[in-house]
């Protein structure tokens, strides 16, 4: 199938550029790209391309699918087609076509058999893409070093130990001195287990007001020098997974001055949510590491905007609602994350000034860059047609009727955002289009 | 959680925190306690208000004391209580915390007082209630982990308002636990209500909440300087938990620190009064003789909670009366 989509705002993080016109697609991939006035009344013509269909975007933002660098897969993903579909579902509304998968599924990512289970899947349902991250340790245990050869070689990506803590730290030391043997990057969260208690919030005026267990900053900064300092150790490339806080900013601008080999993230929660959202014991806003103060808050969006922040995550994480019904601190934590993305990462862009171009590149090119792709989070010619259309200023509310996917535990259920998915293309074929918006291939 | 406590015409439908809950409303409790303070001083010390209502005293949490007297005061109403004692497992709560909820429901209780060691477990009772439309059942939160116990708050103050009457000129000195305790947070939370200008909180670092400063307090780390010129001293109970391990080195230098003696209350105004929750730790937080001593009110503020209760109560019950007397 030939495609032309025309009247489309292009959008393109990698190099910037914006500005209407239209896309031509054959084969899967973008072939030509012609800028065009807005509402222009006829199509374009491009030399020796003649589409099968032409379909008018109205104006509607055309960027690619956006590269998510960290998000949990819950449930019996492994075992059930349906349940891993209905979350991949829910990636594509989110207008997310490239999914990291942290391998503290159920069981984690520890076999080559179970990563090539979880590739097979993925590749059955031909929704979004999967790159799975490989268990660091067997079982996520922190103790036994995981096949880290063997599981590259089924298709992990990186090797983490999902958001499980590493206690020992001779052993993460040599799990990293293994890993860098291969040169494979780990992915590590910053949470220092002592500090960081089950159940807690952090250490502000929520926390002192509500009596639910304080988390310090300190339970971030520990734990993120003592994996700075075992990489520079190690040689491994490092990458710092969900970063909450202004110190921990700090500390990672200086390992990359010194030009150590690290990257980090945030998750779009921690860019739009501070502790006061936790409200009245909301188990929704229950997330590790924890929702922090507004002045971290502020930093944290200050440090994607100058990059010292690579990329922005969903950190999704299905809860049901079984498990969300305790008190706060018996609550099982995580958030829901793909279908939120777009209109947080807006919102986060919005409030940095930036263009869309820049806003759409922690979650795009930059995502992309971080995952040694250098295809993804781009749109330009001979880069594949991994697209999204979305409407930056449509208006809607999270709740039952708006979301695709099986998760409904964010903080921002029944509230309003900005900027919506309409459809998500994969290799030129149209993988979601929003009920309202029906498009056939 | 303004929102969930009152109705919108601005009456009292659960009673969950002290935060945020406005003067009126501490002020109509107040009123309310002085009739049935009269009541409990008569010889038939009972009251029909409550007849035919059902209260279910559910303790996830062990506490004879409190629920003793919410029982006592529900008793002096008429009211039918109910007393159930769940020992909490580590599995067996949250959904079957909201099970047993609907299942007492289905057996027409009109109001819960409830005690459970996990901030926020009242508020997610009244939270389920809403989202059931059971707006005529009631929640009482008895103390829920760290996060409140209203009514203790509320007899607090209502001793304070008895021995001392103006609350915008006086100076309150808290002590001790403020980590670890529910009471200190309602009694921060009525005090800046009722406008008390100077609320010092004093204890180890290891004790205090880091962002407790902004809750509008004066937080030192000096029992000397908080005492010094206050009207009220509000102990704290050093909790047995805490008493061993890394919060406290040891009970001893506890009370050579931050324990209340007599040489200690000189400093604090003549006529200042002492008030401790209970169960006191003799010898940790608080001096045996000034606990026994002239400036103790600690029996007074138990003899005060049950008239607190029960105006709660009515309140809650919507047969608050006008003329008791």
């Amino acid at each position: 199938m030939k495609w032309m989509i025309t009247n489309a705002y292009l959008v393109d993080p990698a190099s910037g550029r914006e500005g209407y016109g239209a896309v031509a697609i054959a084969d899967g991939r973008i072939v030509a790209i012609q800028e065009h006035p807005a509402d222009s009344p006829t199509a374009p013509t491009i030399p020796g391309f003649t589409p099968d269909r032409i379909w008018d975007a109205e104006r509607r933002v055309l960027a690619p699918a956006l590269v998510d660098t960290y998000a949990h897969l819950t449930g019996p993903v492994l075992e059930q087609q349906t349940r891993l579909e209905r979350e991949l579902r829910g990636a594509a509304a989110g207008g997310i076509g490239h999914l990291v998968v942290a391998p503290d599924t159920a069981p984690p990512l520890d076999e080559p058999g179970l990563v090539e289970m979880l590739l097979e899947r993925a590749r059955r349902a031909a929704i979004t893409d999967t790159l799975p991250l490989g268990a660091l340790t067997v079982g996520l245990k922190g103790e036994q070093l995981a096949e880290m050869a063997r599981l590259t070689a089924a298709g992990c990506i990186a090797f983490s130990q999902g958001d499980r803590p590493m206690r020992d730290t001779l052993a993460l030391l040599r799990a990293m001195q293994y890993a860098a043997s291969f040169d494979l990057p780990v992915w590590l969260t910053a949470t220092d287990p002592d500090l960081s208690l089950p159940g807690g919030a952090h250490d502000g005026v929520v926390a002192a007001r509500l009596g639910l267990p304080p988390i310090p900053v300190a339970a971030e900064t520990v734990a993120l020098t003592r994996l700075i300092e075992l990489a520079a150790e190690a040689g491994v490339r490092l990458h710092v997974v969900n970063l909450s806080s202004e110190r921990s900013v700090a500390l990672l601008r200086r390992a990359k001055e010194e030009g150590l080999p690290i990257s980090a993230s945030v998750s779009a929660l921690h860019l739009t949510m501070t502790e006061r959202d936790i409200g009245a014991f909301d188990t929704n806003a229950h997330v590790i590491p924890p929702l922090r103060s507004s002045r971290d808050r502020e930093a944290l969006a200050a440090a994607v905007a100058d990059g010292t922040i690579d990329v922005i995550t969903s950190n999704h994480t299905t809860v049901g609602r079984d498990a969300k019904a305790y008190p706060f601190s018996e609550s099982a934590p995580g958030a829901a994350g793909f279908e939120t993305l777009l209109p947080l990462v807006l919102r986060w862009g919005e409030s940095q000034g930036l263009s869309l171009a820049q806003t759409l590149a922690p979650v795009s090119s930059r995502a992309a860059a971080l995952v040694d792709n250098d295809e993804w989070g781009r749109l330009a010619v001979g880069a594949p047609a991994d697209l999204m259309l979305f409407d930056p200023d449509e208006p809607w509310i999270v709740d039952a009727q708006s979301l695709v996917g099986p998760a409904h535990n964010t903080p921002w259920w029944g509230l309003p955002l900005t900027g919506r998915v309409t459809h998500l293309m994969r290799r030129g074929v149209f993988v979601f289009e929003r009920a309202a918006e029906p498009f056939r291939n | 959680m303004t929102s969930l406590q009152l109705t919108p015409d601005g009456r009292l439908r659960h009673l969950l925190t002290l935060d945020g809950l406005p003067e009126p409303i501490l002020q109509q409790i107040f009123s309310l306690a002085d009739s049935f303070l009269e009541v409990s001083e008569r010889a038939v010390k009972k009251v029909p208000l409550l007849r035919g209502k059902s209260v279910f005293n559910i303790f996830f949490e062990n506490s004879t004391r409190t629920r003793t007297t919410f029982e006592i005061a529900a008793t002096r109403l008429s009211a039918d209580v109910i007393n159930l004692n769940i020992a909490t497992s580590s599995t067996a709560k949250g959904e079957s915390l909201l099970d047993t909820i609907d299942n007492l429901c289905a057996m027409m209780a009109d109001m819960f007082v409830i005690r459970h060691a996990a901030s926020g477990a009242p508020v997610r009772i009244a939270q389920h209630l809403a989202e059931r439309g059971l707006d005529h059942v009631s929640v009482l939160n008895a103390g829920d982990g760290r996060h409140a116990h209203p009514t203790q708050g509320l007899l607090d103050m209502y001793t304070i308002r008895h021995y001392k009457k103006d609350f915008t000129r006086l100076t309150v000195a808290v002590v001790g636990d403020v980590l670890h305790s529910r009471v200190a947070r309602s009694e921060i939370a009525a005090l800046t209500t009722l406008g008390v200008p100077e609320v010092r909180v004093a204890g180890p670092k290891t004790l205090l909440p880091k962002a407790l400063g902004e809750l509008g307090v004066r937080v030192t780390h000096d029992l000397d300087e908080a005492l010094d010129g206050v009207d009220v001293i509000m102990m704290l109970r050093l909790q047995n938990e805490r008493m061993h391990g890394s919060f406290i080195a040891t009970t001893a230098e506890y009370h050579e620190c931050w324990g209340l003696t007599p040489e200690r209350l000189k400093r604090a105004k003549p006529d200042a009064i002492v008030m401790h929750p209970g169960p006191m730790n003799r010898g940790v937080e608080i001096a045996s003789s000034v606990a026994d001593g002239p400036q103790a009110v600690i029996l007074p503020q138990v003899t005060f909670g049950i008239a607190i209760r029960m105006a709660v109560f009515t309140l809650l019950a919507g047969v608050a009366p006008g003329g008791l007397t």
